[in-house]
């Protein structure tokens, strides 16, 4: 970690995270924060996480995002920003795609969490999950989970009618089209640029050509 | 983050009361802001007050034909709803141009009213901020600016507020429900809810300590074209340079507030009243007395052309 930009990278993270211990032992990893809640800190908070149950106990600063990758070691959801800037932390809760790094775990008591390892696995992948692997969307496939929680949340958002910054009109139905797919998409950054790729994705999933 | 102690809310008054009494206690609603900023630690509260169970993510028509909107209604809701999408356009045009899908699925109707700054000083912690630390100065008063305000500001900060909903908010005269830690409840018109930043930056609302949002109301429909027009430097998920939104009503009369240029949503009545006259007029009435900086002056013709976009297609439609 001698590289300028990362030890640029690494004081932002400290100073975000407050936890040196993260930083030390953070190569390769990403930054958790915080660190193990002292025992008389924690809370305890029980979800539904890909269909299964999960109690955890917790410090209160614990974010979802932090819960599902440190705790439940369900490290498919990813960490980009950290500040709800690049949507690689997507994932969806009680049937709406959040950012997981902008929550509290302790605030989703009861709730049903789905992520990118519930959509599918790799014997039977989510066809979202397959079409992203015929259209070749994704490079070095860090945002692809946010990505393709999103593309799935986003058909069902355009189905159930929810206009977008795209849609021609407020009082019609949304259709599925490019400028709308682009538009619901537009919270999840890929620095790799595989937009188009993405779109053709959805494109064949929403049964049409992009 | 700094460590802090969660608690759920089980009513409105209890909430309340609690904010006030509990050290360095702050209500949480979609944490999309506040988080952020704990990250950071330009927030450090010591006790979270959760409010989501508090039952306030209705919308509800009122007796006298507008709608009452819960605190708690989360901005994709707000904006899908069919009534807000028949009667209050200008609303749901607003929402749906702020943020990402992801965040507007959390963020709520009273968390988006008290977003705070996105001026850079303010989120960097190694820069004097009067917003973030009154007294320290505002670096931003000859610093980078492009962004921040170019009327209403002081010789103590220069920011804006960066809603986009609030701007809608202003044009539709919402009201602003609330209840305090006596569990008196009280309605604040939107045009006195947030403040100008004078030498008190720090204090961006007329809420008072402990004061918790329980719903915003809109009056009946205003009828006419609602429209808003954001621009900012890509096509989505970015904050507004300036956004204008407006009520046109076929005879050309209406009302107009313009985002991104001061420190509340901008509006002036006798702008409103020269919206017959054209863009050129209203602008020139909103912006008395502006004060851009070297690097924002671009902001008042830019609003002005926007304006005149917005004129343009309420007549042709
Ligand atoms: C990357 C990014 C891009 C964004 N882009 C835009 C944009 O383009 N346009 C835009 O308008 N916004 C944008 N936002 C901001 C977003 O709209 C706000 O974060 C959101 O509206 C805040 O709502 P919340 O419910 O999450 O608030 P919270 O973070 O929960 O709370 C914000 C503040 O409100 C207080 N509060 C919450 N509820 C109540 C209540 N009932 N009574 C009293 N006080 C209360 C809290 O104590 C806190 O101080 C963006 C945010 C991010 C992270
Ligand atoms: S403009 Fe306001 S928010 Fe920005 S640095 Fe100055 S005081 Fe702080
Ligand atoms: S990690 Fe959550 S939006 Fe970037
Ligand atoms: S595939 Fe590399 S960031 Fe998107």
């Amino acid at each position: 970690m001698t590289e300028p930009g990362e030890l640029e990278m690494s004081r932002r993270c400290l100073i975000a995270s407050g936890t040196a211990g993260a930083i030390v032992s953070g190569a390769g990893r990403a930054i958790a924060q915080p660190a193990p809640a002292a025992p008389d800190a924690a809370m305890p908070v029980t979800f539904d996480v890909n269909g299964t149950q999960q109690r955890l106990s917790l410090d209160p600063r614990t974010t979802l995002l932090d819960a599902l990758r440190e705790h439940l070691h369900l490290t498919g959801t990813k960490k980009g920003c950290d500040h709800g800037q690049c949507g690689a932390c997507t994932v969806i809760v009680d049937g709406m795609r959040i950012n997981s790094c902008l929550t509290l775990a302790v605030m989703h008591e009861g709730s049903r969490i789905t992520t990118v390892e519930g959509l599918g696995t790799a014997e039977s992948p989510h066809p979202m999950q397959a079409a992203f692997v015929k259209h070749d969307g994704f490079q070095c496939g860090y945002c692809t989970p946010g990505q393709i929680c999103s593309a799935v949340a986003v058909l069902d958002e355009i189905k159930r009618g929810i206009p977008s910054h795209a849609s021609a009109s407020l009082t019609e139905a949304p259709q599925v089209t490019n400028a709308e797919m682009r538009e619901r998409m537009s919270g999840n950054i890929c620095r790799c640029g595989a937009y188009s790729n993405i779109l053709d994705a959805m494109a064949e999933i929403a049964g049409r050509d992009a | 983050m700094k460590s802090f102690t969660y608690e759920r809310a089980t009513s409105a008054p209890d909430a309340a009361s609690k904010a006030v009494s509990i050290p360095g206690a702050k209500f949480i609603a979609g944490g999309t802001n506040l988080l952020d900023l704990m990250k950071l630690e330009i927030e450090a509260p010591r006790h979270l007050i959760d409010v989501n169970g508090l039952g306030f993510d209705k919308i509800e028509d009122t007796a006298d034909g507008g709608l009452r909107i819960g605190a708690l209604v989360n901005n994709t809701a707000l904006a899908a709803d069919a009534r807000v999408r028949r009667s209050y356009g200008v609303l749901s045009r607003a929402l749906l141009a702020g943020a990402s899908g992801q965040l507007r699925n959390k963020a709520t109707t009273a968390g988006n009213l008290l977003q705070r700054t996105r001026c850079p000083y303010f989120y960097d912690t190694n820069q004097p901020c009067n917003k973030r630390q009154p007294g320290s100065g505002c670096a931003a008063i000859g610093g980078f600016s492009r962004q921040l305000a170019v009327i209403g500001s002081s010789e103590a900060c220069i920011a804006t507020h960066p809603s986009d909903m609030a701007v809608a908010m202003r044009v539709l005269d919402a009201t602003v429900e609330t209840v305090n830690a006596q569990g008196q409840a009280r309605n604040i018109p939107i045009a006195e809810f947030h403040r100008l930043p004078e030498a008190t930056p720090h204090i961006e609302t007329t809420l008072a300590p402990g004061e918790l949002i329980t719903a915003v109301t809109l009056p009946a429909p205003a009828g006419g074209q609602h429209l808003y027009r954001k621009v900012r430097d890509r096509a989505s998920y970015a904050f507004a340079l300036i956004s204008v939104a407006a009520v046109i009503q076929p005879d050309g009369t209406g009302r107009v507030a313009v985002g991104g240029v001061a420190h509340k949503p901008w509006r002036i009545d006798e702008a409103d009243a020269q919206l017959p006259r054209g863009a050129k007029a209203v602008a020139e009435r909103l912006f008395t007395g502006a004060r851009p900086t070297p690097e924002n002056g671009f902001k008042v013709p830019l609003a002005e052309r926007a304006l005149a976009s917005v004129i343009h297609e309420a007549r042709a439609s």
